[in-house]
């Protein structure tokens, strides 16, 4: 038996070990975006649900994201047979209403579904506060990046990704990025900020 | 007469294994210059090629080629779509790239530390063949000793006198 | 009550082999060798306990006893009866009792069978097979138990994963695999012996080890095989190997085990190349442990992956202490396993077999290391990259393709050495088949390089393979005045080793003619389509006649109906792809219906269908060759059983295999020939 041999050949199975240990604080499934920091892509899509006054905006409107300089804008992907939007539904509602009159415009993009399917769905989820759009051929999905629903964006005054959720968001999350991104805007300048409507 | 085969061979196996290196892209070079209108055979190829090398964001592991998902479709829309602007299937992966990350490659790109892990194949076999060729001169040169008998025992006449 | 009973039985059995383990050592150092009747007693009484823990679960899931934790997770009472019985691998837990089993079963056989063998490497051996179950009988008590006490008892459960209950091949692909990779522990078991009983500087031990590593083998290849074939019938993409971290996982000591399969010869023969015999001995285990660790941990995402727990960090601390035991031993007694053989000459069957090891060597290392890659690049660059089938495609298959032309190269060389000149006399000859086939290819409309060429290779090989059955049996011919088939009949007898050996070659080719045609001359369409509207593929023409819906206990199936047209658009046939939906879960599983025939398969998938049956969408395939592989597969199998029992070696047969005044000239009709043999 030779000892010395013996404990340097172990060594090879070190890095293996360690790769191995390493894995096992990562999550296969989470796969970070690289679009936070950048441009956030343009859209322009087709309102196929209203909102509800005072967000409302009519049916076959068009939304573009250029219009919408010097405000925060939140984009949430969802789908009629997704049960995690179910979840998030609320919240999304709710936190939209509280910002109401404020630079900040919430829109909702259906994905890969019909637009009756997705009125339906708001009517029995009890009313979207907000518009909706369709994403025909899911070019916004892809231009975003998606890897699936629900997934939601928030934009920077900038017009800047700021920040990208994977899942059902919350309103805590809502509040904390759209009033951090808000109060870092205003310095900025008053001319920067456009009134909401 | 030795030498040369030997040579012969080791020339053959270098220039095999340098074969998936240089033709790393070759989907790009079979395509013609962007100006030129590309036939719908041919953008159909290029296509399914481009389509081939990207992975479904939805899926487990499949590409977007071979997925049967709705966004799969889509994406599979989108690269025809951008194919048919002009740009290069280079172009068209790195706009995937840029929404999705390296993680989208299904064969991720030969820079930095993923040189490595087409480099590594490649000088293993090399590696390896010049130590195989160092051993059998090794055990081929005269005075290494007779070799022993104690093998073959299951089919004796297998065993070669030359 | 079941459960407790087996769950008991499983307590006893970690007490039993614990204690096996640790008698061997002390039976053999203290000079007490009736006490290794004891531990050879805990080998047998474990078999028994869990073959008790087994037969309880199976009767569990039978008897729908959702008390037991593991049947309340898989079983369901509208799940047909087979697909009840085989869920017992279906999930993590079962699958790891089910290991565990063959565990059993492998190591009582193997001590049976070489208990009278003098010497210590059968204890020790039992002591390493006992120590590898010790692990399995930690998790099974531990963090893997399946009989858990469920309460409040579910009246019903949800059933197996939907994939695995939807083919009949999910009965028979486990299995095969859990013989296969387990098996491969007996053979590390000799080798850790081997070592251990100082005995690893002879030739003895991989007499023993080889039989096993065969068997094992042969197990795996048609574990793959077959795992290739169920994917092709269910996943509803007309593939059948996407390079996945699971199937890797599976092929990985596949490789391995064939490069030892081959190595040992030479160590038989020239007592050469001990050490990496030895190695490949012990890497083939590591791999199938670490292959069990990637597919269970969920430390990689894959379609397969069973789901992830607590049961990763034991995996994690067994693969070091294998690692690190293994290294050990190999590093600390290499010094004594350096060969002092020689080989004949470089003209040599030995040369090739060195080449062989390399390739083999390389695509294994090609395979693990893309495997392990995006864990790699996360570690160093922080940056999550996929390795995927186009990687492993332009990386891995050029070795392939390089082993299928040794496959001709090595059985036309002889041992020993020879002569360049009857080197060229015997090469040449089979390049006849290589012309044949590559234009074949060529022809059909094959453009790439790496396609050509293994059609070119298929052919050199084949007919370098065939053409051994030739040559001997026309010598034994000429010598004995025997008529052909008794000529090959005899001559395959009287070498089963050998020319097991050249079977299995001639079912590898067949597999790789297969998967390149197949790959090369897939077309596919995608179309939806009314009633009567019509679509064709490749010459071929499907027909929809309806779209229908079925109720059946634990699914509804959907189903389209196409009449398959002759050429005089004649209905010579139907073609029935399906979607399945399970109650338990709400993504539907692709069921997809394949017409095979010795041309090809005509496979159709159903896509989507309108509600009301207004239409269906199909995606159609035309696939030649694919039922080669299956086929292949089984000629592998077939050459691996003939292999194993070949039984004493007889007195020296006629020189039959010196193919001498071979004439080098007009290599076509020597080629051609053997192929009619």
């Amino acid at each position: 038996m030779n000892w010395k041999r013996a404990v340097f050949a172990t060594l090879v199975a070190v890095p293996v070990i360690a790769l191995f240990a390493f894995g096992f604080t990562r999550d296969p499934g989470a796969i970070p975006s690289p679009l936070p920091g950048h441009v956030a892509p343009t859209f322009a899509l087709t309102v196929f649900a209203p909102g509800e006054p005072p967000l409302a905006r009519p049916m076959g409107d068009t939304i573009r994201l250029r219009d919408q300089a010097g405000k925060v804008v939140v984009v949430n992907f969802w789908a009629s047979w997704c049960l995690a939007c179910r979840a998030e539904h609320v919240e999304l509602t709710e936190t939209a209403r509280q910002y109401a009159g404020r630079p900040a415009q919430f829109v909702g993009v259906l994905y890969a579904d019909q637009p009756e399917m997705g009125r339906q769905w708001i009517t029995a989820m009890g009313g979207q506060s907000y518009p909706s759009v369709l994403d025909d051929g899911s070019r916004m999905a892809i231009d975003y990046g998606l890897y699936g629903v629900p997934e939601t964006f928030i934009i920077d005054p900038g017009g800047r990704i700021a920040y990208k959720h994977t899942g059902a968001i919350t309103g805590e999350i809502l509040h904390q990025k759209i009033d951090s991104l808000l109060a870092a805007a205003r310095p900025a300048g008053p001319a920067a900020r456009t009134p909401d409507r | 007469m030795r030498h040369a085969a030997r040579a012969v061979l080791a020339a053959a196996v270098a220039l095999w294994w340098a074969g998936p290196l240089s033709a790393q892209d070759s989907v790009a070079r079979a395509r013609p210059p962007v100006a030129t209108p590309v036939a719908d055979s041919a953008l159909d190829a290029t296509t399914a090629a481009v389509s081939s090398s990207l992975r479904c964001p939805v899926c487990q592991g499949e590409s977007i080629q071979e997925s049967p998902s709705s966004l799969a479709q889509d994406m599979r829309a989108v690269v025809r779509q951008r194919l048919r602007a002009g740009e290069t299937p280079e172009q068209v992966k790195a706009y995937f790239v840029s929404k999705y990350g390296e993680w989208i490659l299904l064969k991720p790109a030969a820079t930095g530390l993923n040189k490595l892990l087409y480099l590594f194949p490649v000088l293993f076999v090399g590696g390896g063949l010049a130590l195989v060729v160092f051993l059998v001169r090794r055990w081929t040169s005269p005075g290494t000793g007779a070799p022993p008998a104690s093998g073959a025992p299951d089919d004796p006449s297998d065993l070669h006198s030359s | 009550m079941t459960g407790l009973l087996a769950h008991n039985a499983l307590l006893v059995s970690l007490a039993t082999v614990l204690f096996g383990a640790g008698i061997a050592p002390v039976a053999i150092r203290t000079g007490r060798r009736e006490w290794l009747q004891l531990a050879y007693g805990a080998v047998y009484t474990n078999f028994l306990l869990v073959t008790v823990a087994t037969a309880s679960m199976i009767v569990a899931l039978v008897t729908h006893d959702f008390s037991v934790s593991y049947v309340a997770a898989v079983g369901s009472r509208s799940t047909p009866l087979l697909f009840t019985i085989i869920s017992l691998w279906g999930a993590l837990e079962g699958s790891i009792l089910f290991w565990a089993w063959v565990l059993s079963l492998y190591a009582a056989v193997v001590v049976w069978v070489h208990r009278r063998r003098p010497g210590d490497l059968v204890p020790y051996a039992a002591m390493t097979l006992l120590a590898v179950a010790a692990f399995f009988a930690i998790l099974l008590v531990g963090p893997a138990d399946p009989f858990r006490p469920v309460f409040p008892v579910p009246a019903d459960g949800p059933g197996p994963n939907t994939l695995l209950q939807n083919h009949y091949l999910m009965a028979v692909h486990p299995p095969l695999l859990y013989l296969g990779y387990v098996g491969m522990s007996v053979p590390f078991a000799f080798a850790v012996g081997a070592i251990l009983s100082d005995e690893a500087a002879r030739n003895d031990w991989v007499v023993l080890s080889r039989r096993w590593m065969l068997a094992s083998w042969g197990f795996l290849s048609a574990a793959i095989i077959a795992g290739m074939w169920w994917s092709y019938e269910v996943l509803g993409w007309g593939g059948y190997w996407a390079w996945d971290p699971v199937e890797n996982a599976s092929f990985l000591p596949w490789l391995t085990a064939t490069a030892y399969l081959h190595s040992v010869m030479v160590q038989e023969r020239r007592s050469m190349l001990r050490l990496w015999t030895l190695n490949l001995c012990v890497a083939t285990f590591v791999l199938t442990i670490l292959g069990t660790f990637l597919t269970r941990s969920g430390i990689l995402s894959s379609v397969h992956a069973f789901t992830q727990g607590s049961i990763g960090y034991y995996f994690l601390a067994f693969i070091a202490l294998v690692m690190v035991s293994a290294l050990v031993l190999l590093a600390g007694h290499s010094e004594r396993l350096h060969s002092k053989g020689n080989l004949g000459g470089a003209a040599s069957r030995e040369t090739v077999f060195l080449l062989n090891n390399l390739f083999l060597t390389a695509v294994m290392l090609t395979v693990l290391v893309g495997t392990l890659y995006p864990l790699i690049a996360e570690a160093m660059r922080g940056v999550k990259v996929s390795v995927g089938e186009p990687f492993f495609n332009q990386m891995a298959v050029p070795a392939m393709v390089a082993l299928v032309f040794l496959m001709g190269v090595g059985p036309a060389l002889p041992w020993g050495s020879t002569t360049w000149a009857d080197a060229r006399r015997r090469l040449l000859p089979p390049f006849g088949g290589a012309v044949v086939l590559g234009a074949i290819g060529v022809f059909a409309g094959a453009r790439k390089v790496y396609a050509i060429l293994t059609f070119a290779f298929v052919g050199y090989a084949a007919v370098g393979n065939l053409r051994e059955y030739w040559v001997g049996a026309r010598a034994r011919r000429k010598a004995h005045g025997e008529n052909p088939v008794t000529a090959l009949a005899r001559l395959i007898n009287g070498n089963r080793r050998r020319y097991g050996g050249y079977l299995a070659h001639i079912g590898a080719l067949l597999v790789a003619l297969g998967v390149t045609a197949s790959s090369t001359f897939r077309s596919e369409r995608e179309a939806t389509l009314a009633p009567g509207e019509s679509l064709t593929v490749a010459g071929q023409t499907i027909r929809l006649t309806r779209v229908w819906g079925r109720e059946e206990p634990q699914r509804s199936v959907i189903g389209a109906t196409f009449d398959v047209l002759g050429r005089d658009g004649a209905v010579i046939g139907t073609i029935t792809p399906r979607m399945n939906y399970y109650r338990v879960s709400d993504q539907p599983v692709p069921t997809p219906d394949v017409r095979s025939s010795l041309r090809g398969d005509l496979y159709a998938s159903l896509m989507a269908f309108e509600p009301r049956g207004a239409n269906a969408t199909v995606k159609m395939i035309v696939e030649p060759l694919v039922p080669w592989i299956w086929f292949g597969g089984l000629v592998v199998v077939l050459g691996a059983v003939l292999g194993l029992f070949h039984g004493t070696p007889r007195a020296v047969r006629a020189p039959a295999t010196e193919p001498e005044a071979e004439p080098v000239a007009a290599p076509a009709a020597p080629v051609i020939a053997p192929a009619h043999a």
